[in-house]
């Protein structure tokens, strides 16, 4: 066993290599693989938020459909609602209307009748002082008999 | 190797495989059975053992720092280009496994040292991939690099280990740093006074109260040099686990290489032999540098802990 000046020479080696590898080796090895790691925890966090995402987003999905379903549901059950009630009331109004019409198609009759009556009440007195006349073959005191003429005419 | 047409003898065969590329200074006066002379006292480089043994600590190993440093440079430029092309999309290829490695350091030194420092996980990167690389040499079949390096250096007799980690210079010269480190962190940790009663109040703890008060120096002292003891034995273990491993396993492959030169039968045996040491070396490479590391690690993790106050108090 030679022990010699290479076991300096071979110390003062092992330092100057062991300074630049701390310097220029291994911090940047190890920067790069902790930043790499960082950016697989990240990717695979986003990946994660990603399907809750895509999970809630269908979630979401189904409900609006169902509620649109529900939605859709009511307004053809209220339209249905309102259709019958319209044809309801489009009777109603109908029937009112036909009773309306028919009233007042009994009130003209009516009146017609009425004024029919008056027209042959009116003459009736006439007619019958004719008649009377011709009968009796005499002259009969018209204003004597007339208020019993009006008489049979207003019961008329 | 059998240039002067003897070859060489099996002894001079391993002797030469495990013997560095030495420059160093070198006293006057002849060596290696004269065949060379020094003449004045000057730095060369080594030819024989005998050479290397006169020039004492004021040598360096050439190749070790070469393949140390060669083998560093490859780390270092391996993983800034991973560095400079990592980005937060998606990793492909190369990238990919440069960051399964950073991945398994930063798991490793998190387990082991819950401090935050940002120190020790490129430590332990370095250690880790410096180490195994260095280890990875082994592997290599023990003579190509060496005879290629003798024939471009035209000399049968060049000297050239490709595996630093079989030099206990590299291995104990890492485990000091490491310990060195340890020291300096323990001291920024816990300040000069902590760092010393660390020292001198562990294990036993001195009491400064009546009949103790006697005691007390006496419990520091032999604390001191218990302390001192298992600080001291913690590189060199570390140092020389790595340098025992590797050197038995680079000495076996030596062995196996001997073997193909002793006829066809051994050559075949030997082949068989290499590949199954190879596979099994596989392991010890990269467990010995992960051994490194981990151990590295503890240690470290032991610099940044304090220990409870009152412990000292009551």
């Amino acid at each position: 066993m030679n022990l010699n000046l290479t076991i300096i020479g071979q110390s003062i080696t092992f330092i100057v290599f062991v300074l630049i590898c701390m310097k220029y080796i291994w911090p940047l090895i190890t920067a790069a693989m902790t930043e790499r790691q960082k950016k697989i925890a990240d990717g695979l966090a986003a990946a994660d938020r990603a399907s809750k995402d895509l999970e809630l987003a269908q979630e979401k999905a189904t409900h609006t459909l169902r509620d649109a379903k529900a939605e859709a549901a009511s307004i053809l059950e209220s339209a249905n609602k309102r259709a019958a009630q319209i044809v309801e009331e489009a009777k109603e109004q109908a029937r009112e209307e036909g009773e309306r019409i028919k009233a007042a198609a009994q009130a003209d009759v009516e009146q017609e009748v009425n004024r029919a009556k008056e027209k042959l009440r009116s003459q009736v007195a006439t007619l019958a002082f004719a008649g009377a006349e011709k009968v009796l073959e005499s002259s009969v005191d018209q204003s004597t008999h007339k208020d019993m003429i009006d008489k049979l005419a207003a019961s008329l | 190797m059998a240039a002067d047409g003897n070859a060489p003898t099996t002894t001079e065969y391993i002797q030469h495989h495990l013997t560095n590329w030495t420059y160093g200074k070198l006293p006057a006066g002849t060596y290696c059975d004269g065949k060379t002379v020094q003449e004045t006292t000057g730095w060369t480089v080594a030819h024989c053992p005998e050479e290397m043994a006169a020039m004492g600590f004021n040598a360096i190993h050439l190749d070790s720092m070469l393949w140390s440093i060669g083998l560093g440079i490859i780390f270092l430029a391996l993983f800034r280009w991973g560095a400079k092309k990592a980005h937060a999309g998606v990793p492909s290829g190369m990238l990919n496994f440069i960051e399964a490695i950073i991945e398994f350091i930063d798991k490793t030194v998190k387990d082991g040292f819950q401090y935050r420092s940002r120190f020790v996980a490129p430590l332990a990167l370095t250690i880790f991939v410096w180490v195994f690389l260095m280890n990875l040499m082994d592997l290599v079949p023990v003579d190509w690099i060496p005879q290629l390096a003798a024939w471009i250096a035209g000399d049968p007799h060049f000297y050239f280990k490709i595996v630093p980690t079989t030099d206990p210079n590299i291995t104990l010269g890492m485990g000091f740093t490491v310990i060195a480190l340890v020291i300096l962190f323990s001291i920024r940790q816990k300040g000069l006074i902590g760092f010393i009663k660390e020292l001198t109040f562990h294990p036993f703890h001195p009491s400064f109260k009546g009949v103790g008060l006697l005691f007390a120096p006496l419990i520091i002292v032999f604390n001191l040099i218990l302390e001192t003891i298992a600080l001291v034995a913690k590189p060199i273990s570390l140092g020389l686990r790595l340098f025992g491993n590797l050197y038995a396993g680079e000495m076996i492959f030596i062995l196996i290489a001997a073997m193909f030169s002793a006829g066809l039968l051994f050559g075949v045996f030997a082949g068989a032999l290499q590949l199954g040491w190879a596979l099994f070396h596989i392991i010890v490479i990269t467990l010995q540098a992960f051994v490194f590391m981990v151990l590295t690690i503890v240690y470290m993790s032991m610099a940044f802990h304090e220990d409870d106050e009152d412990q000292f108090n009551h």
